[in-house]
């Protein structure tokens, strides 16, 4: 009998440790930093720029498996991942993670500017050190303090694109790391068995349920105000100001609606269920609504 | 004699040297065309 994880690695299993659908939401937002910079780089430098961040996010999904093997193991959602499933072994997944990561630091400094690169190796440490080592297994506000890593790719393809930091992109930054706590906590309600089954202290199992809710309208009401500040501030015109008041009110009714929903059983959690859905679309539908708004002739 | 696992070892290595390949010849033509931006050459 061949035992799984003496074989070298299938490629398929090497893909998965990228996280490829976390890696999509990544790309896209750094994409429309990059998208809605002022001046664009050459296509090539671009490409490169997004290559890069792509990169970068598939190194932290990488280092993230690696570190989490025994938790992922424990959880019927991510135990048939590459490394708890056995098909792989953990350190070639270490030295994939970190040859990834310093090539993606590398090429983007060298192909955009170091400004970018400082800031990709940031959110990759962030990411890795700051929220998979040290905050996600021993807080409740990991998720909180953790979204920074996500907010940072539209701040890095802005960046890569113009050589500057500047206050939308910054903005971009705010609402991203605002959205994260509603986005995962909704998420987390209806898996909350599996994160207590890990011993991850995530908000409903350390603060229960209603707590929960109630966290999620607080967060989602300044998200939506700085969803909505790029128009009032003159950073983006009236057709984002106007897309982003109507989605973020959806978002707010679609809160409210989990802050109301009194049931325990994950079954009976539709209003959470919907609004973890709707937080996907709603940041993709937010930031092409902004690249649209800054390149189409209205 | 070949066993099984060492045919599905070399089935996976050559899998891997052939998506490397692939791999390192996007990145040499990527190069290529970062040159060629960072140069500003017009064509």
């Amino acid at each position: 009998m061949t035992n799984p994880a003496a074989l070298p690695a299938d490629w398929r299993d090497i893909l998965a440790l990228t996280k490829p659908r976390v890696m999509s939401l990544v790309v896209f937002s750094g994409l429309c930093g990059l998208l809605a910079a002022p001046e664009l780089p050459p296509f090539a430098l671009g490409f490169t720029a997004i290559l890069c961040i792509a990169l970068g996010a598939g190194a932290c999904g990488a280092l993230n498996q690696w570190y989490e093997a025994d938790i992922d193991a424990k959880m019927r959602r991510t135990a048939n991942r590459p490394l708890p499933a056995g098909r792989m072994d953990r350190q070639s997944a270490l030295h994939f993670g970190v040859g990834l990561a310093f090539f993606s630091v590398l090429l983007m400094g060298l192909a955009t500017n170091w400004l970018a690169a400082t800031l990709l190796a940031a959110s990759i440490l962030f990411y890795v050190l700051i929220y998979t080592v040290w905050l996600k297994p021993r807080t409740a506000q990991n998720i909180v303090i953790g979204g920074a890593a996500g907010a940072f790719p539209p701040l890095i393809g802005w960046v890569a694109a113009t050589g500057h930091v500047a206050a939308l992109p910054l903005l971009l930054f705010a609402i991203i790391f605002l959205w994260t706590p509603p986005h995962f906590w909704a998420l987390s309600l209806f898996v909350r068995s599996d994160y207590a089954a890990a011993g991850i202290p995530m908000l409903p199992v350390v603060a229960g349920i209603q707590h929960t809710r109630r966290q999620i309208v607080l967060y989602s009401a300044p998200m939506a105000a700085a969803a909505v500040a790029p128009w009032p501030l003159g950073l983006a015109g009236a057709i984002y100001g106007v897309s982003a008041a109507i989605l973020s009110f959806v978002f707010l009714v679609l809160a409210a609606r989990v802050a109301g929903n009194g049931a325990t059983e994950p079954a009976q959690m539709e209003p959470e269920k919907h609004l973890f859905a709707y937080s996907v679309f709603y940041l993709f539908a937010l930031l092409t609504v902004l690249v649209a708004d800054r390149w189409l002739p209205w | 004699m070949v066993s099984e696992e060492d045919e599905m070892i070399r089935k996976r290595q050559r899998e891997r040297a052939r998506i490397m390949a692939l791999l390192l010849a996007a990145f040499v033509v990527l190069l290529f065309f970062i040159t060629i931006a960072k140069t500003g050459i017009n064509w």
